[in-house]
């Protein structure tokens, strides 16, 4: 265990220098958009958010699959912390979109598709912990989270779709902008995509190691 | 074949459970048409909105009332661990899963059917000539709600807050289901012609397809020992 340490200060440094490198993109590289202003900026914050929630999701359900494929516990482990991330993430997507919204749209919220995907995603995560916490049973508990996760997962598409379909009269893309975005603006969200996904990394590997330590206390209580 | 005299003895066994103690049907029954009583406080008696609605309505109390009565689906099986007993039965876990749907379709068709004309008189609603239709979007609104609902059943019957969990495990998965049944139901009452049905109707079946074989593979691993 003392030979990963240094790994897991060094991504921590790196993630902190590259969090430190979106914020400087965000706010002094990126020019300021001419209609919205400075709000804009938090763009460079909301679409790395469901970037990497999406990202979390995905993992979920592959470690899902994984854990009900061999039956090993890390892979409950790392479906569990992803899970948890992810839901972190899909709620500052639905924080920071309505503070956006509010100024260019002149409301905080519309139910348009995506938002709506994301409020219904961001529900499915929370059921997706509850089920896991509220089974007395930890293996059992294990499992429905799996069996949740993967439905919750594969549900995504369907949900966005069918949203989509519901509301015809829905406008064209209105998050991301398409082609419409400077150089800059281009590279300060990218930058902003790499420096999330490595956060995202960090407190993946963090989170699953409390929870392999949380494992092992509970083995230790038992055995004692 | 001896699948097939499996799966009826599973469903028989529900449906005679179900005909004598009668608290899953009651139930849903009484609560739909509750449902439908407290939402007609929501508009002025006769206005158009009123009838523009009635799908929504329609489809909310059916969507509460199954989620009652799924709730019980597996709950029922912990009493004097009956739930043992079924998995000590030399079947198939599928055949298990297959029959508790399949029971579960049949009591929520049930209450609809007996809603469905209730809601008609009381919300003055046209249904025509496509009365089979009408039926058959029921059916598979109610098909595909049973099949993610029952294995969702299953998983919180074991929660500790039991009947609590599975709404919010369940309501937000159905969603797209949800979605296409209120939508061809409303296009079907505003008296619109199958051409504008049938793309919903085609997704409502997709949608059933697509949840049915997910949870028939997922199944094994909600319900074992």
């Amino acid at each position: 265990m003392k030979s990963i340490k240094p790994l897991y200060f060094t991504l921590a440094v790196l993630t902190f220098i590259l969090m430190e490198g979106a914020l400087y993109m965000a706010f002094l590289h990126a020019p300021t958009e001419r209609t919205m202003g400075d709000v804009q900026r938090i763009f460079y914050f909301h679409v790395p958010s469901a970037w990497v929630s999406f990202l979390a999701f995905f993992v979920v359900c592959i470690a899902s699959i994984a854990f009900l494929r061999t039956g090993k516990a890390a892979w409950d482990r790392l479906a569990a912390s992803s899970a948890g991330i992810g839901l972190l993430f899909i709620t500052l997507v639905l924080v920071t979109g309505p503070l956006w919204a509010k100024p260019v749209w002149n409301v905080y919220w519309t139910w348009d598709a995506r938002l709506t995907t994301s409020l219904i995603l961001w529900l499915i995560y929370l059921a997706y912990l509850m089920v896991r916490s509220y089974t007395s049973d930890p293996e059992r508990g294990a499992k429905f989270a799996a069996v949740f996760g993967i439905i919750g997962f594969l549900d995504v598409p369907i949900v966005y779709m069918s949203i989509r379909w519901w509301r015809t009269l829905h406008p064209a893309p209105v998050i991301g902008g398409g082609g419409g975005l400077a150089p800059e603006m281009k590279a300060a969200l990218f930058f902003s995509l790499f420096a999330f996904t490595v956060l995202y990394i960090t407190l993946l590997l963090l989170s699953f190691r409390i929870r392999s330590m949380e494992q092992k206390i509970q083995a230790l209580k038992h055995n004692s | 074949m001896l699948a097939l005299t499996q799966l009826y003895t599973i469903l028989h066994k529900d449906l005679l459970q179900e005909l004598r103690s009668k608290e899953i049907v009651t139930t849903m029954l009484v609560f739909s048409l509750t449902v439908v009583v407290i939402f007609n406080f929501v508009f002025d008696p006769g206005s158009a909105e009123m009838r523009a609605t009635a799908p929504g309505i329609l489809w909310v109390a059916f969507v509460f009332a199954s989620n009652l009565g799924l709730s019980r689906s597996f709950a029922r099986e912990q009493e004097n661990s009956m739930m043992h007993g079924l998995l000590l039965c030399p079947v198939d876990r599928s055949l298990l899963f297959t029959a508790k749907v399949i029971g579960n379709i049949l009591f929520i068709t049930l209450v609809e059917i007996v809603t469905l004309p209730v809601m008609v008189i009381f919300f003055d609603l046209e249904v025509g000539r496509l009365w089979p239709l009408l039926l058959a979007i029921l059916l598979l609104g109610t098909a595909g709600f049973a099949t993610v609902g029952t294995i969702f059943s299953a998983i919180s019957a074991n929660t500790r807050s039991r009947e609590v969990m599975l709404p919010i495990m369940l309501f937000p998965v159905t969603v797209p289901i949800i979605l296409a049944a209120i939508k061809s139901t409303s296009y079907l009452l505003a008296g619109r012609e199958l051409a504008d049905i049938w793309p919903w109707l085609r997704l409502l079946i997709g949608f059933d397809v697509l949840y049915f074989f997910v949870c028939f593979l997922l199944y094994e691993y909600v319900v074992e020992e």
